[in-house]
C-alpha cells in the first residue's frame, strides 16, 4: 500500500456539507482495502471530529494520512478552544445549543467516542486560541 | 428479520432501496441524537429515528448501517433521500411513534444494538 495524504478545510456552521470530508476519507480507505473494522472506527472518529469543528469552532482543517502501518487523523481549528478539557471529555457533557440539538447533535458523546475509536488519542486545546486532535489507528498488515 | 417483514410490521412506506428488502437485521437502535448511535458497536443494525435530515443518513453511512426507519410520519427531504440512495441505504417511513415501532419490533424478536459502556 502506498502512502496517501489529504488535507481538507472544514468551515464553521456549514451544515450542508457536513460529513463530506468523512465520507471522502471512508471512500479512500475502502479503495485501498483497509480492514472494515478499522474503516468503521476511523470513519466514526473523522465524522465526530468534523462535526465538532463545524458546530463548536470558528473553522479548521482535517488532515488524513494512510501508511501501511497506521492511519492518522489531525483535526485542528482556529478556536475558541476548550476551557475545561476534562469536562468536555465526559460522556454527556455538551454545550450544543437547542437548534443544534434539533439537528441531532449534542449528545455529548463525540469526544469520548473519538477516544474509544482510536489507538492513540491526543487532545490539545488552548482557551481562546485553538483545539487540536491527533488520532492514530494502527493497521495490522 | 428481513426488512420486508419490518415494513409489514410497521405498516411502513419504503422510500429508497426497494430492491434490497431481503436484507436481514438482528439488532436495532432507536435515537434522535446521532452521537449516541455512533457509539453503537455492531453492524446488521437498523436505525429507528425521528431525525430526518442528512445527519441521520451520514451516521448510517459511517457505521455501515444499511437501513433506517423514520418514525412519527416524518418525511426526509430530497437531498437526504438522494444521499441514502447513493449509499445503498434502505429507508422507510412509518406513522408510528418511536416507542410503538420499537416495541413491535422487539416483540417480534429484534434486540437492542450492542453499545459501548
Ligand atoms: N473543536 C472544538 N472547539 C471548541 N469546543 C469544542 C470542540 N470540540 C468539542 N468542544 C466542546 O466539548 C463539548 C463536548 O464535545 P463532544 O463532541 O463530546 O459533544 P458534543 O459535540 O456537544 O455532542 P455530540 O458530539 O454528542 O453531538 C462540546 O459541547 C463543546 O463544548
Ligand atoms: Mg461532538
Amino acid at each position: 500500500m502506498i502512502a496517501i495524504q489529504r488535507s481538507y478545510a472544514v468551515e464553521k456552521n456549514d451544515f450542508t456539507k457536513a460529513g463530506e470530508v468523512s465520507s471522502n476519507i471512508k471512500k479512500i480507505m475502502k479503495q485501498v482495502g483497509v480492514e472494515p473494522e478499522i474503516i468503521r472506527r476511523v470513519s466514526v472518529a473523522a465524522y465526530e471530529s468534523e462535526m465538532n469543528i463545524i458546530i463548536h469552532s470558528y473553522g479548521g482543517t482535517i488532515d488524513f494520512m494512510i501508511t501501511p502501518e497506521y492511519i492518522k487523523l489531525v483535526a485542528c481549528d482556529r478556536g475558541p478552544g476548550i476551557e475545561n478539557i476534562e469536562l468536555a471529555m465526559k460522556k454527556g457533557y455538551s454545550t450544543a445549543p437547542q437548534n443544534v440539538r434539533e439537528m441531532g447533535f449534542g449528545a455529548g458523546m463525540g469526544l469520548p467516542n473519538i477516544k474509544r475509536c482510536s489507538d492513540e488519542f491526543i487532545i490539545e486545546s488552548e482557551y481562546k486560541s485553538h483545539t487540536k486532535l491527533v488520532l492514530v489507528f494502527k493497521q495490522s498488515m | 428479520m428481513k426488512l420486508s417483514v419490518v415494513k409489514e410490521l410497521l405498516n411502513a412506506e419504503v422510500l429508497t432501496g426497494h430492491e434490497q428488502l431481503d436484507r436481514n437485521v438482528t439488532n436495532a437502535y432507536a435515537a434522535d441524537l446521532m452521537s449516541d448511535v455512533l457509539s453503537s458497536l455492531d453492524d446488521k443494525t437498523i436505525l429507528l429515528t425521528g431525525l430526518t435530515n442528512t445527519h441521520a443518513v451520514r451516521t448510517a453511512e459511517m457505521m455501515d448501517i444499511h437501513s433506517i426507519v423514520f418514525v412519527r410520519g416524518k418525511s426526509p427531504d430530497e437531498e437526504t433521500l438522494k444521499m441514502a440512495e447513493t449509499n445503498g441505504i434502505v429507508t422507510m417511513k412509518t406513522d408510528m411513534i418511536l416507542f410503538v415501532a420499537s416495541g413491535i419490533l422487539y416483540n417480534e424478536g429484534l434486540r437492542g444494538a450492542v453499545i459501548v459502556r
